[in-house]
């Protein structure tokens, strides 16, 4: 399977906080990677380096087969974002949000409409489409935000708490939304608290003070844990944390 | 890159034109500012209130009270006996001002040729001290002129010889007041605007989280700004052509010199004052810090820039501060084109230095702005 992220310990410290320590693993093509950890234990701060969004302290890593130090800019045309805060334009309506982001992406203008299109009735939301985004439910913004985050076709896209808050019918809508897109051969990189989500993910990694302390499929880890679900395989990595939020 | 400028932009103006009260904004504030602003923030003292002791009683006590109270700036409040009495009308601020008459006045005038009053002053409000000392002065020294004429007449008028100054005023010949201010009033107007809403609507990304969206884009944070600037560069400008307008309606005010360079500058000035808010909104976490960080330097700008009081008159350190604000520039190109008919390369160092400020500012600000932390 082609790899499309790579990282080598890779390291980011704030003053004398290890936020994350000598981070190594590698994720494939079209792959669904979970990324758990308590609060605090450095998920958000691995996904911002990757995305080249800061600026690692020491390792190496590779997106999309460019240098995380040196080529973020082409990085950042290879990948999607979504942000644990809403990212989209709350006063411009769905239409302008896609648009506008389909549009910095340098997508021409008949293909801006064809995504519109697309994306709208993907989500059904055709009749949303000159609504305020500030007058959508919270579920309908993040998937939106989702299919938004694709829009320019990226090989990798990162999610960073994508169904926080969010009812579990609405989340399990988002989820059918990441297997399609996985399917169609886009990575996956998720961070969630949801364990019910872990058990949909290819692989898993369990972050606890900023190390890495489990790596493999849902089902491995709860062989070699004899737990009965990824709740307890959580619970039983998580609990020996003693770094305090 | 020119598209992604063209998708930035279109983004910037819907926000711009969607943003609440902005309309209300653009057309009621030039017109309360400019109409409210110059008739309160008047220097012209008038209703100044005085409080007489008169100890004298004479005929001429009278004359000099009548010619001050009909000179127009003195309203008499009390009329006391003593001095004990009218110093408590200044504590319960019913008087400003104490003319103090003695004994004997019209006596020792007219024998003795000379006579002292005495004149106390609230001096709380410097300003107003100041200017009504200084009226009721030459009211007395007119006073003064009229006996001594009137008494030296029958010898003929050689024996003394008054000389009296009298001053042409250039480029505001009636010193109206509102020549002086409106123009400034004008500026300050557009500052708001300017370096406020620009910091805050740069801020503003930052707060709700959408410029770390922004920052996993391609795009060049260079676009990215110049899509702050342009839009409230054009809505200062709109606000400034109505000021314009409407100084020309309410006060007759039009530039004595040309509009394109009254234009020009305000350009020059809006750069300047742009980036300035943009370098602020790069220190700022959120809209709440980019308030009072802007507030602080609006006061330090509305005060120093010469808008109220004269830069020549400042400390050598103040003039050399003045010299890096573009407001005060600014505030002085509008004057000399806009009073004197200065032509551009009249105004062209106030010019130059406000572009050399908005280069400093604006690059500081693009530094200072980065994709990744």
């Amino acid at each position: 399977m082609e790899t499309v992220i790579s990282t080598d310990k890779l390291t980011k410290r704030f003053g004398d906080f290890i936020a994350a320590h000598e981070l190594s693993f590698e994720v494939g093509k079209g792959e669904i990677f979970g990324f758990l950890g308590a609060n605090g234990a450095g998920k958000t701060t691995a996904m911002r380096m990757l995305c080249g969004l800061l600026m690692p302290s020491s390792g190496k890593a590779s997106v999309a087969g460019f240098d995380v130090y040196t080529e973020t800019e082409k990085i950042k045309r290879n990948i999607g974002y979504m942000s644990q805060k809403f990212s989209l334009y709350e006063d411009l309506t769905v239409a302008e949000n896609i648009r506008f982001y389909a549009g910095i992406y340098g997508l021409s203008f008949s293909d801006i409409k064809r995504k519109t299109d697309e994306l709208l009735s993907k989500l059904g939301m055709q009749g949303e489409a000159k609504k305020l985004v500030s007058a959508l439910p919270l579920g309908w913004k993040q998937k939106l935000a989702f299919s938004v985050s694709l829009v320019h076709e990226p090989r990798i896209v990162f999610l960073d708490e994508p169904t926080g808050g969010v009812d579990p019918v609405t989340r399990r809508q988002f989820w059918d939304l990441i297997y399609y897109a996985a399917n169609s051969g886009v990575t996956v990189f998720v961070t969630t608290h949801y364990m019910d989500e872990a058990e949909y993910c290819d692989r898993v990694s369990i972050m606890v003070d900023g190390v890495i302390a489990a790596l493999d499929s849902p089902g491995n880890l709860k062989k070699q844990m004899n737990a009965p679900d990824m709740e307890d395989v959580f619970y039983q990595l998580a609990r020996k944390a003693k770094r305090s939020e | 890159m020119i598209r992604t400028f063209y998708f930035i932009l279109e983004k910037e103006f819907k926000q711009m034109m969607r943003s609440k009260g902005l309309i209300r904004m653009l057309i009621m504030m030039p017109i309360i500012q400019l109409i409210l602003l110059p008739m309160a923030a008047n220097y012209s003292i008038k209703n100044i209130s005085l409080a007489v002791v008169d100890n004298d009683h004479s005929e001429y006590s009278r004359t000099l009270v009548h010619k001050i109270t009909s000179s127009g700036y003195f309203k008499l409040t009390a009329y006391t006996k003593n001095t004990k009495e009218a110093f408590k009308e200044i504590e319960k601020d019913n008087a400003d001002l104490i003319l103090e008459i003695p004994h004997n006045f019209e006596k020792n005038l007219v024998r003795e040729n000379g006579q002292k009053v005495s004149v106390q002053i609230n001096a709380i409000e410097g300003v107003k001290a100041g200017l009504s000392g200084g009226y009721l002065a030459n009211i007395i020294n007119d006073f003064n002129s009229e006996i001594r004429t009137r008494w030296i007449q029958p010898q003929g008028p050689d024996e003394a010889a008054i000389v009296s100054i009298a001053p042409i005023n250039w480029y505001n010949r009636y010193m109206n007041y509102y020549l002086f201010i409106v123009p400034g009033i004008l500026v300050t107007l557009i500052t708001g605007i300017g370096m406020l809403q620009t910091a805050f609507n740069m801020v503003k990304e930052k707060e709700i989280g959408t410029i770390e969206q922004i920052n996993v884009t391609p795009v060049k944070k260079q676009a990215f700004i110049l899509g702050k600037l342009v839009p409230y560069f054009v809505l200062s400008a709109l606000v400034f052509i109505i000021g314009q307008v409407v100084s020309f309606l309410f006060y007759n005010i039009h530039s004595t010199g040309s509009y394109f360079t009254v234009f020009v500058s305000m350009c020059a000035f809006l750069f300047a004052l742009q980036g300035f808010g943009l370098l602020l909104s790069t220190y700022a976490e959120n809209q709440q810090q980019a308030m009072s960080l802007g507030f602080f330097f609006m006061n330090i700008l509305n005060m120093m820039s010469g808008l109220y009081t004269s830069i020549d008159s400042m400390p050598m350190w103040a003039k050399v501060m003045t010299g890096s604000f573009p407001l005060s520039h600014f505030i002085r190109v509008m004057r000399m084109v806009m009073l004197k008919g200065s032509s551009i390369t009249e105004v062209g160092d106030h010019l130059l230095i406000m572009v050399g400020l908005g280069l400093v500012f604006n690059t500081w600000a693009v530094l200072n702005y980065h994709k990744r932390s």
